[in-house]
């Protein structure tokens, strides 16, 4: 038992050299997914009709493949028709496409929570309705769309080791690697779940630091 | 050779990963049902250990990626002398994984109901677990009937995780018919179409269910 924890304590610090492609992959794909999903989020309530419907069929789609299947379609279909992309480049397209359907629906709903008035307010104002837009409603659906973006950023994260999957060298990797030469999968596996569940915690706990930092006083988030 | 011509000798294969996914989807939810709520009573109606141990499995089964708990039981826990087939290890993970999210959107279920209707069951001379299993369950698992199916078709995309772990679901049959034939974009296409009416049939029972169980008077929409 002793042996097992010292096992886990020494090599930790081999499979930390997969921290830092796991946590390049997450927040890569957690920024595709947001630029996606911001544009997706604005052309769902101000688009025309057939764009809503359009993105909305957009959502419907990305939501409902599984991650791992949409990884394949970059990674070993889209070879077939002449692209060729890196495997990284691969999760992050993968990882971030889905991410950016499910960030599309936070920014919405923060962005429908403001109520329509204060688009009014602005306009009668004298502002622009762009400027309505960036002054008045961003600055709080920033605000209201943060505890949605902190759990799916953690989703994210619990997501990015499927890039084992297309050969990445990232945490399970290095493990996989260990277990070879040692072949105690018992204890590796235990220490590669740690180190996730620490990263996990690290990024919960800023971004909840975030959150307070930037709150405003007297303006409750709802959902906090 | 097109596509289509060679679709026809794969399909029973096919069709047997579509139903190892139904299956371990099915199972999954329904075990992991049962065990939500225990974890769910648990975490709300005892103090101290019970209460603590339920907190810890859920933020451990939380915190940490489904893969690399996939990787644990499949190949960790084996070397402790007991030998799991893949399909089993998958199912230990899914359940476990299902019934903690469960149990947390269960839990919001609970919080919903006002805190008097348990004092009026005490007024009516019922103990804490009658009022908790005749008059709070009963709404409680209304109100989480959207959230409880949302976990139900994260759980059909995260039945493709298992490939990994070499359990024959649908997205292995893809890979091997891709291995076979060389028609990686078509074949990942088709089953990411599968998956996608998978998840159409989960919600469109799911609403069934929630107008079956519909209370006139007790309006769920309106209350959430």
């Amino acid at each position: 038992m002793l042996e097992s924890v010292i096992y886990i304590l020494t090599n930790i610090p081999l499979l930390m050299k997969g921290v830092w492609m796991a946590v390049q992959i997450t927040v890569l794909s957690v920024l595709l997914g947001m630029v996606i999903g911001i544009a997706v989020a604005f052309l769902r309530i101000y688009g025309s009709k057939n764009m809503r419907r359009l993105v909305s069929f957009y959502e419907w789609v990305f939501r409902g493949i599984p991650q791992l299947v949409l990884l394949f379609i970059v990674y070993f279909g889209l070879p077939g028709i002449g692209i060729n992309l890196s495997p990284f480049l691969c999760v992050v397209i993968g990882l971030g496409l889905c991410s950016s359907a499910y960030q599309a629906q936070i920014y919405r709903g923060a962005i429908l929570s403001i109520g329509s008035e204060q688009m009014e307010a602005g306009l009668s104002l004298g502002l622009s309705k762009t400027r309505t837009l960036f002054y008045v409603i961003l600055p709080q659906a920033v605000r209201l769309s943060l505890p949605g973006f902190t759990n799916e950023f953690t989703i994210v994260l619990k997501d990015s080791p499927l890039a084992y999957a297309v050969g990445i060298a990232e945490i399970l990797k290095y493990g996989r690697d260990l277990i070879v030469s040692s072949f105690r999968p018992f204890e590796i596996y235990l220490a590669a779940a740690l180190i996730y569940f620490v990263l996990f915690q690290l990024f919960y706990y800023l971004f909840k630091a975030i959150a307070s930092r930037y709150q405003v006083p007297g303006y409750i988030i709802s959902g906090e | 050779m097109s596509f289509f011509a060679v679709l026809p000798k794969y399909l029973p294969d096919l069709a047997h990963g579509l139903w190892l996914t139904i299956a371990l989807t099915l199972i999954a939810a329904a075990l992991g049902f049962l065990l939500s709520v225990p974890l769910v009573l648990a975490l709300l109606y005892t103090k101290g250990i019970p209460r603590m141990l339920a907190r810890l499995f859920i933020t451990l089964v939380r915190g940490t990626p489904l893969l690399v708990q996939l990787f644990f039981i499949y190949y960790g826990i084996p070397a402790l002398g007991i030998r799991i087939q893949p399909f089993n290890a998958a199912l230990i993970g899914f359940i476990l994984n299902s019934a903690a999210y469960q149990a947390e959107y269960l839990k919001g279920g609970f919080m919903a109901i006002s805190s008097e209707q348990m004092e009026a069951a005490y007024s009516i001379g019922l103990s804490k677990w009658q009022a908790v299993r005749v008059v709070i369950f009963p709404q409680a698992f209304r109100f989480a009937i959207p959230a409880l199916s949302n976990e139900i078709i994260y759980l059909v995309k995260y039945t493709s995780v298992a490939y990994v772990i070499q359990v024959p679901e649908l997205l292995s049959q893809a890979k091997f018919f891709a291995s076979d034939t060389f028609f990686h974009l078509q074949i990942y296409f088709l089953i990411g179409v599968v998956y996608l009416l998978l998840i159409w049939v989960v919600s469109k029972l799911s609403d069934m269910l929630e107008h079956k169980l519909h209370i006139p008077g007790f309006d769920i929409a309106h209350l959430r």
